[in-house]
């Protein structure tokens, strides 16, 4: 089974966009591989041809019709952000430089 | 004057509706219970005195006018109609806070009802408050709460269960007679088996989880904590069914049994010929000699009322503990993207976008939830997909294939442990994420398959709760529910069942310590 290094830790934190402290890192990287030793009794079964379940009660789709329904007001929405600016959300540059 | 708490919430509606009580009366009880003890017991986040006061009025002024109406119109209320009631801090209520837990929503007002918060409205129900539980519902034990854990009624040196361990202990305290909390992998059956009050976890697809914050989307589930079968099974009634607002929500009808279970002579003769398995995987190795004798006298007792119980195997249960922990994790990691800090909640960090995710959510997120999300991102990350989330996925339709074949051998239930254990102390598996994983065994397999699970209390090893487990087919709640009143008839007499949470008169005490302090000497090993 696959072992995870402390660059791999790093790199999956990256990922996940979470900013951690070296010692989280390092109690990760120990934590994440007893955990993933867990997973290697998995490799005993044979799945070949066995289908994926990704959920349980085997539901259509369900679909409605297709028309314009109420949702929230604009203050409601913007109630809780961090920061606004009129009807909208502010946020720093994304693409970078002006 | 019976104390009004000791009543279950069925009873309550009778003197509501015969005019004995108000709903402002029980409202204040309650409150002054949880308001009294939530120093020691820390299981309530919010107590909403002046809200719940005003919804207590205006249900009372309903009921007033009902039975100015005539007896009809008392019979069509709600059976909740002025009961008190606790929600899990992470379902939305209009206005209120929805923390899930987590310091990454504080702040947040949910802008919106959870559609089971506005069918309690509806119903009359009446919303004390919101309840402690562990970080994004990831935790068995409470402890991952960024405000602090809770404590045991039974124990105030133990935890309550997780993750919705607020709502099992202020339902074993009696500041509710019923409360709402959800189950991924055991979320509501484990803390009530370690509180000894009844808890269920419906089929999937059974409840809406619109509103609800999500931690595993095809295994979360909400469902009821009460103290007696019929509480729980009023509570699911009236928050079950069909909500086009949650696509996964069942359009299967919600039977009206659920309200008219069959009275304490017909539950216990109606246990006669029922086909009950024991699934032999389910009695751990390690599992507390305590804990299975409570449960093999359980299932001897159905046995002696006519009931055919076989042991049976799900030879896949081995298997479920790894399966379950990548695909919860998995989906866990894609659910919580949306904590940025963009649109609601603190934004940390200066710079760019990027250092506002990073400050934001890694001072955001508590430590099991990091875990989780790492854990999820690596098993869907380039390389692994197929060897972590696709394999367990294969697995998860070998577990529920386990299930399938006893029901098509047409057994009418499983009945098992809950927990290998009862309550442990605060710290005792926090050092070990696998330890605390493992509090789950017998309980996440049933949320890998999509099936009712419950657990009703089944007497005490060394004086704290044991659960009993019973396990159903899809849509199968009813079943259940007749097969716990029939338990709950033929063990009325017991003597454990005279016996209240033992460490309520402690947590009368203004100068306990609070379950931080006591958490934190027990760290420090500072206390036995």
């Amino acid at each position: 089974m696959a072992t995870l290094s402390r660059s791999d830790v790093e790199h999956v934190a990256h990922l996940a966009r979470l900013g951690l402290t070296a010692a989280e890192l390092d109690r990760l990287e120990g934590q994440l591989n007893h955990i993933l030793d867990q997973y290697a009794i998995l490799a005993r079964l044979d799945t070949e041809h066995i289908p994926p379940t990704a959920q349980t009660i085997e539901l259509e789709s369900i679909l409605r019709e297709d028309v314009v329904t109420p949702s929230l007001p604009v203050e409601a929405v913007l109630a809780n952000a961090p920061a606004r600016e009129g009807d909208f959300i502010v946020v720093p540059p994304v693409l970078g430089g002006e | 004057m019976t104390d009004l708490t000791r009543l279950t919430a069925l009873q309550q509606a009778g003197l509501l509706r015969s005019g004995e009580v108000s709903s402002r009366e029980l409202a204040a009880t309650h409150l002054d219970a949880a308001q009294r003890q939530n120093h020691a017991l820390n299981a309530w986040l919010v107590i909403d005195r002046r809200g719940a006061l005003e919804q207590a009025d205006a249900a009372d002024a309903r009921i007033a006018a009902a039975r100015a109406e005539g007896p009809a119109a008392l019979d069509a209320l709600h059976p909740l109609a002025g009961v008190p009631i606790a929600l899990k801090d992470l379902v939305s209520v209009r206005g209120g806070q929805a923390t899930a837990g987590s310091k990454i929503l504080e702040g947040y007002r949910a802008p919106y009802d959870a559609h089971i918060t506005g069918r309690l409205k509806d119903a009359g129900a009446v919303i004390l408050g919101k309840t402690n539980m562990d970080e994004f519902a990831m935790g068995s034990s409470t402890e991952h709460s960024a405000y602090g854990p809770t404590a045991n009624p039974w124990a105030l040196d133990r935890v309550p269960g997780g993750s919705s361990g607020g709502s099992a202990a202020s339902v074993a305290a009696y500041h509710v007679p019923v409360s709402i909390g959800t189950d991924t992998g055991g979320s509501i059956r484990q803390p009530a088996a370690l509180c000894g009050i009844v808890g269920l976890k419906p089929t999937y697809g059974r409840v809406s989880r619109y509103g609800i914050i999500a931690f595993a989307s095809s295994l979360d589930q909400v469902g009821p904590f009460a103290r007696d079968t019929r509480d729980a099974a009023a509570l699911l009634h009236a928050v079950a069914g069909r909500d086009e607002r949650d696509s996964t929500s069942a359009p299967i009808p919600v039977p009206d049994a659920w309200r008219a279970l069959p009275a304490p002579d017909q539950a216990a003769a109606s246990l006669k010929g029922r086909r009950l398995g024991l699934p032999r995987e389910y009695f751990l190795d390690g599992m507390e000699p305590g804990v299975e004798a409570r449960v093999r006298e359980a299932v001897r007792a159905l046995e002696d009322a006519g009931a055919i119980v076989e042991e049976v195997s799900l030879p896949h249960t081995e298997y479920g503990l790894a399966t379950y922990y990548i695909v919860a994790p998995a989906e866990a990691s894609a659910n919580l993207a949306r904590y940025d800090g963009v649109r609601f909640g603190p934004r940390l960090g200066d710079g760019d976008v990027l250092a506002n995710y990073l400050a934001t959510r890694g001072q955001g997120f508590g430590p099991e939830v990091k875990r989780r999300i790492m854990l999820g991102t690596y098993a869907l990350s380039a390389g692994y997909y197929d060897a972590f989330y696709l394999k367990a996925q294969k697995v998860r339709t070998l577990i529920k294939a386990d299930f399938d074949a006893l029901w098509a051998q047409g057994f009418d239930a499983l009945v098992a442990p809950t927990t290998s254990g009862v309550a442990f102390r605060f710290g005792e598996k926090m050092a070990d994420p696998v330890a605390m994983y493992l509090s789950d065994a017998c309980t996440l397999p049933v949320n890998m398959a999509g099936l009712p699970g419950m657990s009703i209390p089944c007497g005490l090893s060394d004086g704290l709760p044991v659960g009993l487990q019973l396990i159903g087919a899809p849509w199968a709640e009813t079943g259940l529910f007749e097969l716990a009143c029939g338990y709950e008839a033929i063990t009325a007499d017991a003597p454990w069942r005279a016996i209240e949470p033992t460490a309520l008169a402690q947590a009368d005490d203004p100068a306990m310590p609070t379950p931080r302090q006591r958490a934190a000497a027990l760290a420090a090993g500072l206390v036995g």
